[in-house]
């Protein structure tokens, strides 16, 4: 063999890691508690010991260690937003996705291999084109290609006219791209391990200990841990903790689900998505070819959803890229997402003086796993939100200054 | 694929309807008297129960017409179908 031979799929994967950080007994006391041990509650914790030297950390997990959402996305990372608000906490996040590797000393496979997201109708050119120039003002790279492009960008894109909901054009950015989502959070879990925090999974919050407008513990399966300051982490559940609290989020818990094929040679070099006919696709580093779709429309917590979503997902998904209609669907599982009715997250304050809230990243937040964790431990450390949070506070929703995202940043994912 | 019960029109297939969330919201009996923070409750703030939920269904590809329904949002299993005005039947 000669060192140009060509390599199986996957070989490029680093070996299954060993144990990464300890499990360690609950104290009685920290700090900081954080609530949900998915991607955003461990970045959240390793911002807090590195840019903040807080290490009496607790993240408490009910289940396993990123078993939620984050063991679930589809992986895509981009900052193509519309508004203001939204482009400063994804590009910061972007950002920090860049660098990540280096920072957490720890392989997450970011592969930048751009984003296309479609158009199909002249309404989504027009909506498309003033995202790139609105992109383009706060310094986001970003492109309006036209069908011939896409094609040369993602050959097995049908681009003929003659199908249902032709494809106009398409928005680039050539930074977006996915990551390996479990070893981002292991990366994420070994470095907050490292700097003295507990993670403590298997361990339900159940209940909270209050005195006036503090919290002063959390209640959990495995007994009562005091509290200086506790931030919730706990996505689609999110609204099960703040009803315990006696406070009302304006989220609603949704299944969504996603796919994998079966493993093929790479003929997908970017990632697709189309708002329009709701499909988006990206090839795994091993060769599945990964899609999602919409949420199921009714609220729910049981980590599935319906076959007919799939059903129809699969429908525009074959249109778009007639070669996948000779693979195999290998599996599909369904997370709980969390929506907001303006499609952007609830993350700031509470009424209790020292619980910080942050939930509502829906169907978008694994990309925002490392602006927002670094931006929430800001909030915690200096009890004061951090400016690109600010505008996500759930006051917005009585003060009417929503940021609405819906449609405008060719939203789901 | 679940079959959902219209009162009107019996057991259809989900595909046909259409989900409205939570049931049971009335429009607020003097809005000139709500404050800022009322209003964004009415319009804004919805229960997200985990368990049994009284929602709205639509069977917009058959009668057209609206109806609540008792479900479990854990299981997705439903327990009661009724039609709006009529109170929510007694579930354990
Ligand atoms: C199918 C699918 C595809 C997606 N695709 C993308 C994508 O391509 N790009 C993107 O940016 N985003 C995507 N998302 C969204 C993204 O996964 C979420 O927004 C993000 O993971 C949410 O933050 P998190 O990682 O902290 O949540 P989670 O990983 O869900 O973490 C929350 C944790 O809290 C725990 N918890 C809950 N209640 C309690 C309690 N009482 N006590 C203790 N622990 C508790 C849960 O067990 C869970 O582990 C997708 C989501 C799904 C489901
Ligand atoms: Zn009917």
């Amino acid at each position: 063999m000669t060192a140009e031979a060509p390599q199986p799929p996957g070989s490029q994967l680093p070996e299954h890691p060993d144990f990464l950080w300890r499990n360690p007994q609950p104290k009685k006391n920290y700090d900081v508690v954080i609530v949900g041990g998915g991607g955003h509650g461990l970045a959240t914790a390793h911002y807090l010991a590195k840019n903040h030297g807080i290490t009496s950390v607790a993240v408490l997990e009910k289940g396993w260690l990123a078993g939620g959402n984050m063991a679930r996305n589809t992986t895509l990372i981009r900052s193509n937003y519309l508004w203001d608000e939204s482009a400063n906490i994804y590009e910061h996040s972007l950002k920090l996705w860049e660098g990540l590797e280096e920072d957490l000393d720890y392989p997450i496979l970011f592969s930048q291999r751009g984003v296309l997201n479609l158009a199909h109708s002249l309404q989504d050119v027009r909506d498309s084109v003033r995202r790139v120039e609105a992109n383009k003002l706060n310094g986001i790279d970003a492109q309006w290609v036209d069908p011939d492009e896409v094609k040369k960008l993602c050959p097995v894109v049908n681009i003929s006219e003659d199908i249902r909901y032709p494809v106009l054009g398409a928005t680039y950015q050539p930074r977006a791209g996915i990551a390996k989502h479990d070893y981002v959070v292991w990366g994420f879990a070994r470095r907050a391990d490292t700097a003295g925090i507990d993670i403590i999974q298997n361990c339900e919050v159940t209940g909270f200990v209050t005195d006036g407008n503090t919290v002063t513990g959390v209640r959990t399966t495995r007994g009562d841990i005091g509290a200086g300051q506790v931030a919730l982490c706990a996505a689609g559940h999110t609204t099960t903790l703040t009803d315990m609290l006696g406070f009302k989020t304006p989220v609603q818990s949704h299944p969504l689900q996603a796919l994998v094929s079966e493993l093929l040679e790479p003929v997908h070099p970017t990632v697709v998505m189309s708002n329009a006919i709701h499909v988006y696709v990206s090839q795994a580093h091993k060769g599945e070819l990964v899609m999602g779709a919409g949420v199921d429309s009714y609220n729910g917590y049981g980590q599935r959803g319906a076959f007919h979503i799939i059903e129809r997902q699969m429908a525009a998904a074959v249109e778009l890229f007639p070669v996948f209609a000779r693979a195999h669907l290998l599996r599909t599982w369904g997370g709980i997402v969390d929506v907001c009715p303006d499609a952007s997250p609830i993350v700031g304050r509470t009424p209790y003086d020292n619980l910080f809230l942050n939930c509502g990243w829906g169907t978008g937040g694994f990309k925002a796993t490392p602006g927002v964790g670094w931006c929430l431990a800001d909030t915690i450390a200096n009890d004061e939100p951090h400016p690109y949070l600010a505008p996500f506070g759930l006051d917005r929703f009585v003060t009417g200054a929503l940021v609405d995202e819906h449609g405008a940043a060719a939203v789901a994912h | 694929m679940q079959l959902i019960e219209c009162p009107w029109c019996g057991p259809r297939e989900e595909t046909e309807f259409h989900y409205g969330g939570q049931a049971h919201v009335a429009y607020p009996a003097d809005p000139d008297a709500l404050s800022d923070e009322d209003w964004a409750h009415y319009v804004f703030f919805r229960s997200n129960t985990k368990g049994r939920f009284a929602e709205r269904w639509s069977h917009s590809a058959g009668c057209r017409r609206w109806f609540n329904a008792v479900r479990d949002t854990a299981t997705y299993q439903f327990h009661s179908f009724y039609r709006v005005g009529e109170q929510r039947p007694a579930t354990s």
